[in-house]
């Protein structure tokens, strides 16, 4: 057991500070600590930056544009992003649908869309859930009929309704679900296909969250034209392609460098704000008390999450393991916002969506961080719901890993 | 023993509920969050004029129906089902409180005004610097011939911008968290000096900032004792807190029906979620932190009226009781409400969004353990 970096890998460290340091705008930075919204412009910036220096999609392989790095690196990456603020990478394409295409695609399925996402032109959205089919995916109901152009070239028609589907407002193309055989057993009659947001019957309409936040969208597909050639793997195959999308994005959602910032963070926050006694509320020894405690079990994230990543690099693909970073990796970070909401005592309350960009000039309400303390709270109940619920997961784990 | 309410009470409360039920269904409510004025003031009039309710809890003398506390309980609560935005909190339990505990020479006709409606009152207690040390006061009221000049900021008074009135805590002696030197004032929102920057709260609300510049206040705007008015705070807080955990009540019962419902109709895997066995048992915890926080409210209501210790012992238990009730209870609601619960659409978010507020209201949870524990422990600790 040696968990000490190698002088390589310090070294790597070094020049991955650097890079930021010279690289990433500071107001961008501002704007993550706080947790303001990020607009679609804000989001590709940085991932222009980083596509530029190769380092976009870490854990791609070299030959499809991944710079090659080893399970170690690619910790000391995701540390040292978290520990600057960086705008996260939006997981879609670079953790979602790219290792689908690279793993599953045709060669030129590769050559059309690998490059593009990796640069950033186009911008993924995820087609899974449905109205009646979330936990239950399976179930989804989106149609794919295939027909016969007058071209003389295959297509499907594509009928149906996607839900909670992610910064949709912003997207170029979505990678769906659909049912292409209706009468096999459900699992088996579904396709995974790449559909072009600007094709015609492709509607795509807001949903506003708790926090006044537009981050989830309807998408609804009214006879939309998809050739037959978007469609990744075998007709009737998508299964294949949607539990390994899923593999993956379980992978990474443990989220342990974004939480020790943000407790780091709440750190900050309890050294200036005062508590009942007029002291810094970081000496408030029940408010200490819970930070501890939320170090502790972060610790214990860590080094489960550590545990899988060596079992990864010794050759196992991401298991059953990845419910139990998710599960735990989600409670920590909703409770990280529990105590940023503490922190703002009286103003917590105060509603600014937007601040201060909606035009108000006057002087702001309250510390800096506690205008978002609320929406942030409200908004972070979400990661125990997608990505798979922390009920599917416990699910998960006592059938594959207990065998119940 | 008898936890049974007087005809009178099931009055009120039937009253209220059939209002609430009638005009202020989640579609309105939304509405009214929504305009600009962000609070229905024929609404007000209604509670004052048809439904009599803004006198349910004053004396007979004070011009109003001869009840107390419980009718606050009883009237909070239906407002807690119904996410009502009108500020019968800071009205009727604080600006009336504080005119029944005080002795103010001008109470009847200020309670008057409330009973008909015409007065409202937001209470301007906390400041940026204070937290939940209701003594920690920069704000200062200096003597001035017959008056006093009033300087100083109060952080998110909430419902000010509906109020004719502030009640207003200050320093008329003492250094900053002195508990001598506190006095109380009612001052008119319209007097010059007064400066507030209104703003919507997370809930739906509406507060201000509210800045007091070289405000003269005549002579009479004193209420209670020069100086010693932190013990009258704190009683009055009290009241407000409990009447705040019924609507925290409220807001419990809704939240739990509402995920009971949605869990009976929503189908995954081909049955119902509530057939869900780890949702069950989640449903019923979530069951178990409702009644016990009833429980509590009658407990903290009842005793009220009992010494300065008890009474904010039973205040503050109750408080970490239902604080955390409304924290456990508002986030399963939402999980076991997926997806469709991280909406603004469905009113079930907007419940949690109040139980969320409603939990640090007066003092959060860690701040009345803390009480608890000075108050249950005293010098042994
Ligand atoms: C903010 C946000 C962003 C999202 N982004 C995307 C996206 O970009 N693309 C996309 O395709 N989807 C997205 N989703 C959808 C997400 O994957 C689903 O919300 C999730 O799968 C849960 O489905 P549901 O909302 O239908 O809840 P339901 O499946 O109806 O579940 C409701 C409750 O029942 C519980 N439950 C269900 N089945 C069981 C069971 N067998 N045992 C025990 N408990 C159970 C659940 O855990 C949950 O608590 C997003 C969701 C949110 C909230
Ligand atoms: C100290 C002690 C004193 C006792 N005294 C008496 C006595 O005086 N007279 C007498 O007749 N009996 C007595 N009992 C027996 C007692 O009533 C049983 O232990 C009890 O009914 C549980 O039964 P079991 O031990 O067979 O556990 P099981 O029924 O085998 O249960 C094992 C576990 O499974 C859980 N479980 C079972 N069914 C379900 C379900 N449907 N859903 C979810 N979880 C479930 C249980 O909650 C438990 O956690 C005593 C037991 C103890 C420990």
């Amino acid at each position: 057991m040696n968990l000490d970096f190698s002088p390589e890998d310090l070294a790597f460290r070094d020049e991955v500070r650097a890079f930021i340091a010279q690289n990433y705008p500071e107001g961008l930075r501002e704007r993550q600590e706080e947790g303001e919204e990020m607009s679609k412009e804000d989001f590709l910036s940085w991932h222009r930056t980083l596509a530029q220096k190769g380092w976009v999609a870490p854990a791609w392989p070299e030959k499809y544009g991944g710079p090659g790095w080893t399970s170690v690196q690619r910790y000391i990456w995701s540390e040292e992003t978290a520990r600057a603020d960086c705008v996260p990478i939006l997981p879609f394409g670079i953790n979602m649908v790219g290792p689908v295409i690279y793993t599953f695609g045709t060669p030129e399925q590769k050559e059309r869309f690998l490059p593009p996402t990796l640069s950033g032109e186009i911008w993924w959205s995820q087609g899974y859930s449905e109205p009646g089919a979330g936990s239950d995916l399976a179930s989804l109901k989106t149609k794919a009929e295939r027909f016969t152009g007058d071209d003389g070239k295959d297509y499907y028609l594509v009928n149906g309704q996607k839900t909670w589907t992610t910064l949709a407002q912003h997207g170029d193309w979505i990678f769906c679900l659909v049912r292409t055989d209706p009468n096999a057993k459900i699992q088996e009659g579904i396709s995974f296909l790449l559909i072009d947001m600007k094709s015609s019957g492709v509607t795509v309409r807001p949903i506003i969250t708790l926090g006044g936040e537009h981050e989830v969208n309807e998408v609804w597909l009214e006879n939309v034209k998809v050739p037959v050639e978007n469609r990744i793997f075998d007709e009737n195959k998508g299964w294949t392609c949607a539990k390994f999308l899923l593999a993956h994005e379980r992978s990474g959602i443990a989220g342990v460098a974004r939480s020790k910032r943000g407790i780091e963070r709440i750190r900050q926050i309890a050294r200036t704000e005062l508590s009942d006694e007029g002291d810094a509320l970081i000496r408030d020894p029940m408010f200490k008390r819970k930070i501890a405690e939320l170090e502790i079990d972060l610790a214990a994230l860590e080094y489960t999450e550590l545990r899988t990543l060596a079992g990864e690099a010794a050759g196992k693909g991401p298991g059953p393991e990845s419910s139990v970073l998710k599960i735990k990796g989600t409670e920590i970070q909703q409770r990280i916002t529990e105590l940023a909401l503490e922190a703002a005592g009286h103003y917590g309350a105060p509603y600014f969506r937007g601040f201060p960009k909606d035009g108000d000039n006057a002087h702001p309400i309250g510390p800096d961080f506690a205008h978002r303390a609320a929406p942030t709270y409200f908004n972070v109940r979400k990661t125990s719901i997608y990505g798979g619920s922390n009920e599917i997961q416990r699910n998960i784990i006592a059938k594959m890993v207990l065998g119940l | 023993m008898d936890f049974n309410f007087t005809e009178e009470q099931s009055m009120v409360r039937d009253t209220v509920a059939s209002f609430l039920q009638d005009k202020y269904d989640f579609e309105t409510r939304r509405k009214i969050v929504a305009s600009d004025s962000g609070w229905r003031a024929d609404y007000w009039k209604a509670f004052a004029e048809e439904l009599g309710i803004l006198g349910a809890s004053f004396s007979e003398e004070l011009g109003g129906l001869g009840g107390g506390a419980i009718d606050n309980m009883i009237i909070m609560e239906e407002f807690g089902k119904a996410l009502v935005i009108e500020p019968y909190l800071g009205t009727v339990v604080i600006g009336g409180g504080f005119m029944k505990h005080s002795g103010y020479a001008n109470a009847a006709a200020v309670i008057e005004g409330i009973v008909a409606g015409t007065t409202t009152i937001a209470f301007a207690y906390a400041e940026p610097q204070g937290r939940y040390t209701w003594s920690d006061l920069k704000t200062t009221a200096r003597k001035d011939g017959a008056g006093w000049t009033l300087n100083g900021h109060k952080a998110v008074v909430v419902g000010a911008p509906f109020a004719s009135h502030f009640v207003v805590t200050a320093r008329t002696g003492g250094s900053q968290r002195e508990t001598s030197g506190v006095s109380v004032f009612l001052v008119d929102k319209n007097l010059p000096g007064v400066v507030t920057r209104d703003y919507p709260t997370v809930d739906g609300g509406r507060a201000s900032e509210v800045y007091f510049e070289n405000v003269s206040l005549p002579g009479d705007a004193l209420v209670g004792q020069e100086g010693a008015g932190l013990p009258l705070v704190d009683k009055v807080i009290d009241e407000a807190t409990a009447a705040s955990l019924a609507e925290g009540v409220g807001v419990l019962r809704k939240l739990h029906e509402g995920t009971l419902d949605y869990a009976k109709q929503r189908k995954q895997f081909g049955r119902a979620i509530a057939d869900f066995q780890v949702l069950q048992h989640r449903m019923v915890d979530m069951f178990i932190e409702l009644e016990q926080s009833v429980s509590m409210t009658y407990m903290a209501t009842i005793k009220l009226d009992e010494s300065d210790a008890e009474r904010a012992k039973a205040v503050s238990a109750a408080k970490v009781r239902i604080g955390r009730a409304l924290k456990f209870v508002g986030q399963n609601a939402i999980q076991i409400h997926g997806g469709m619960g991280m909406t603004d659409e469905l009113a079930i978010g907007h419940y949690f969004k109040r139980g969320t507020i409603i939990e640090g209201l007066f003092g959060s949870v860690d701040h009345h353990l803390r009480r608890y524990e000075g108050l249950s422990f005293g010098a042994a600790a």
